[in-house]
């Protein structure tokens, strides 16, 4: 009796053990599970830089960030507006996150080695290619950035744009005033009452912030781009499976876009025969369960905010007031650097 | 023996009791402090943020508009950031101090006068500034600069040399020749020799009731002598006048927009709070001063000069002191005017380009501190000095 008792205790406890065990193999993110029992995303966005992240009038959050948070909300609750945004400054974006006040960094950040290095943070993805750039006056008959020595350049504070100005300036062996501002909008501000002759910022941002100008045609962005840029969402360090989930949220992006799945028609694609198609949807796989999240996590994405072109071109390209081409922002089919990582 | 008789011994127990007790407060406060450093440098090097100050030695990489002493963006380092801060937030406090006590004895004192226009006027001065918030003030100055002064295309030209535009206003650069050492050596000179001059006019006054000529004591040596000397070493003094440029205007000394709309916003609020402090000390010199000064026949402005302002500063200094504390630690509201002071270059530019906020905000809170200190002992010492010794 006790030999039978035993055995029966023996396989039960293996059974339990392998059930717990394949599932401490799909290690739990703390960051999801705070998440889940807050019952919503803090999403660090911008809040003043259009075509990124801006709050319109009636107060909804928009803009190409702003989606990826979106994206974010609709693979964890199913439910794209379950985000709290918290708008951040260049000056306090690492100190929020840091500090565990915002869970994601969705705010126009570049990647640099000095801050995946030594801030405690770590960067999912590039999201958008960009570089920086200077806008000038019209009136002001500047054609090109090599024209501009000795003159006033407003800036924001605490910005990889700080660094590349003075070494642009430095390397062709002209002079520079900087005027550093903590915002955005101040920096912008002066530059439209002529305090400062020229503005930098991203080439993005140049586009987005033209718009916030008196008479934004009256400005022009000059044509050089002096440096790398690549924006990405950032993490803290320390929570890897977190990081894995903003990750391949923005690749099911891409890889979704490569597959010809949009918002419009991932309803149906759900019947596709395609063996991509079905294991970014969901259908085949436990891509979702490894990660913490349901397996139609990816489907969860496109139905709430489409896929990486439709986000791209309904915040910063043909769809919205930048126009923004795609560039190096392409498909590498089509000749630009966004490349899907395979779901398999 | 009534009950509430203290003996020597329970008085001595009582006095070990305290001090034991005041060891314990101190060792339970700087437990505190050890455990909240170390748990700090626990959690930044758990989370893999990088502490210590090694940051001090990097190279800054980024520019600064005013720069008091040498300062470049490719090879000046973070510590030389900070310097450069330092210097730009004394300069506008110390100007602002000085700017602040002349504008605010000036109002205090309008404030007490007998003409009904001046009093109501330095009044509502007073109410209207007091009232609206320093950074609005603030924001207010820099625009309505910013918005009145011309492009630089269209640059007033100042007498002298000088140009005025958007972009600030450009002096003439002095260039200091070989000869200049001897000139400031007079100057020197010629102070010592004032002050000589004025002591032994004091006491002559003391003596014999001749009344002293300040101005030309004072001014006599310390103009006449430099000037002398200037002219003998052949004038070792030029200067370089500003130009317009493409964009700008180059050359000369530059005094930016945001230095004059600060100095200018912190001056005349902290002049407001100046000038209630300077009312309250003239109103607490007892009015039989007054009256005694007036009955020998002393004119009402030398009472005040000789007579009440004395009596009055007992009052005035301490909460003088305050107003100083005050405005040397609202000069940080830099930062939203693009002035590169101390908390804009280093507690902005330099915490978000190295990350380091605990250091970085640690050492600027130390810095304030200490000004604030180095400034209220010199304030007290001069309370000390001038105090009315009881007979």
């Amino acid at each position: 009796m006790s030999r039978i008792v035993k055995r029966v205790a023996t396989s039960f406890a293996i059974t339990m053990a392998l059930a717990f065990g394949t599932q401490a193999a799909w290690a739990q993110s703390a960051t999801l599970k705070a998440v889940k029992d807050r019952g919503a995303l803090n999403c660090g966005a911008n809040g003043q830089l259009a075509g990124f992240g801006l709050p319109d009038p009636q107060g909804n959050w928009t803009g190409f960030d702003v989606d990826f948070c979106r994206a974010l909300a609709a693979a964890i609750f199913n439910d794209p507006t379950k985000i709290k945004f918290v708008p951040l400054i260049a000056a306090n974006r690492f100190t929020a996150l840091q500090s565990g006040e915002i869970d994601v960094l969705s705010r126009n950040t570049t990647w640099t080695m000095e801050r995946d290095t030594t801030l405690g943070v770590d960067f999912a993805a590039v999201n958008f290619y960009d570089g920086q750039g200077f806008m000038v006056r019209k009136s002001l008959k500047v054609n090109s950035a090599l024209e501009l020595n000795d003159a006033a350049v407003c800036v924001q504070q605490g910005t990889t744009t700080e660094l590349n100005l003075a070494d642009y300036f430095r390397q062709n062996h002209m002079s520079l005033k900087t005027v550093t501002f903590a915002t955005a909008d101040e920096a912008i501000k002066a530059y439209d009452t002529s305090r400062c002759d020229s503005y930098t910022t991203d080439s993005s941002g140049l586009y987005g912030e033209r718009l916030k100008l008196a008479d934004p045609n009256a400005n022009i962005v000059l044509p050089e781009i002096i440096s790398k840029e690549p924006l990405s969402p950032a993490v803290r360090q320390g929570d890897d499976t977190w990081e894995d989930i903003v990750r391949w949220t923005h690749y099911a992006m891409v890889d979704a876009e490569e597959l010809g799945v949009n918002q419009h028609n991932v309803d149906d694609m759900l019947k596709s025969d395609a063996p991509d198609i079905r294991r970014l949807l969901g259908i085949e796989g436990q891509f979702g369960q490894s990660l913490g999240l349901t397996n139609d996590w990816a489907y969860r994405i496109i139905k709430a905010v489409g896929n990486y072109g439709e986000s791209f071109e309904r915040n910063v390209g043909q769809g919205s007031p930048l126009k923004i081409a795609r560039g190096l922002n392409a498909l590498w089919t089509k000749g630009g650097l966004q490349y899907g990582l395979p779901i398999r | 023996m009534p009950r509430f008789v203290r003996t020597s011994s329970s008085h001595a127990a009582r006095r070990a009791g305290s001090i034991a007790l005041q060891i314990a407060l101190v060792a339970i406060i700087g437990g505190v402090a050890f455990a909240a450093i170390h748990n700090a440098a626990q959690n930044l090097a758990n989370a893999h943020i990088t502490s210590g100050f090694g940051f001090w030695n990097d190279t800054a990489g980024f520019d600064i508009s005013q720069t008091l002493i040498n300062y470049s963006a490719s090879t000046s380092t973070f510590g030389r950031a900070f310097w450069v801060g330092l210097c730009n937030t004394l300069l506008v406090a110390a100007i602002g101090i000085v700017l602040a006590t002349v504008l605010g004895f000036a109002i205090g004192i309008a404030r007490l006068s007998s003409n009904w226009l001046v009093a109501h006027l330095a009044g509502g001065y007073v109410e209207m500034i007091r009232n609206v918030p320093l950074l609005l003030q603030l924001l207010f100055w820099y625009n309505s600069v910013l918005t009145t002064l011309p492009l630089v295309r269209g640059s007033v030209a100042l007498p002298g040399g000088g140009l005025l535009n958007i972009r600030g206003l450009f002096l003439p650069r002095p260039q200091f020749a070989a000869g200049f050492g001897y000139v400031l050596a007079a100057l020197v000179v010629g102070i010592a020799a004032s002050i000589v001059l004025r002591v032994s006019a004091r006491r002559r006054q003391d003596r014999t009731g001749e009344p002293m000529h300040v101005f030309w004591l004072t001014f006599g040596p310390i103009v006449l002598v430099p000037s002398v000397v200037f002219v003998l070493s052949g004038a070792p003094l030029s200067f370089s006048f500003p130009q317009m440029g493409r964009f700008n205007v180059m050359g000369g000394v530059e005094i930016l927009p945001e230095f004059a709309a600060l100095l200018l916003a912190l001056s005349l609020y902290t002049a407001a709070f100046i000038a209630e402090a300077v009312r309250a000390g003239v109103l607490a010199v007892p009015h039989g001063q007054t009256e005694a000064a007036q009955a020998l026949g002393l004119r009402s402005n030398t009472t005040l000069r000789l007579v009440v302002v004395p009596q009055a500063m007992r009052v005035i200094v301490p909460p003088l002191t305050s107003q100083y504390l005050n405005l040397i630690k609202n000069s940080s509201l830099a930062v939203a005017v693009g002035y590169p002071d101390l908390v804009q270059v280093f507690a902005g530019s330099v915490l978000n380009l190295t990350g380091q906020a605990v250091e970085v905000v640690a050492i600027t809170m130390a810095v304030y501190l200490f000004i604030s200190l180095v400034t209220s002992l010199l304030m007290n010492l001069y309370g000390y000095a001038i105090a009315v010794e009881e007979r």
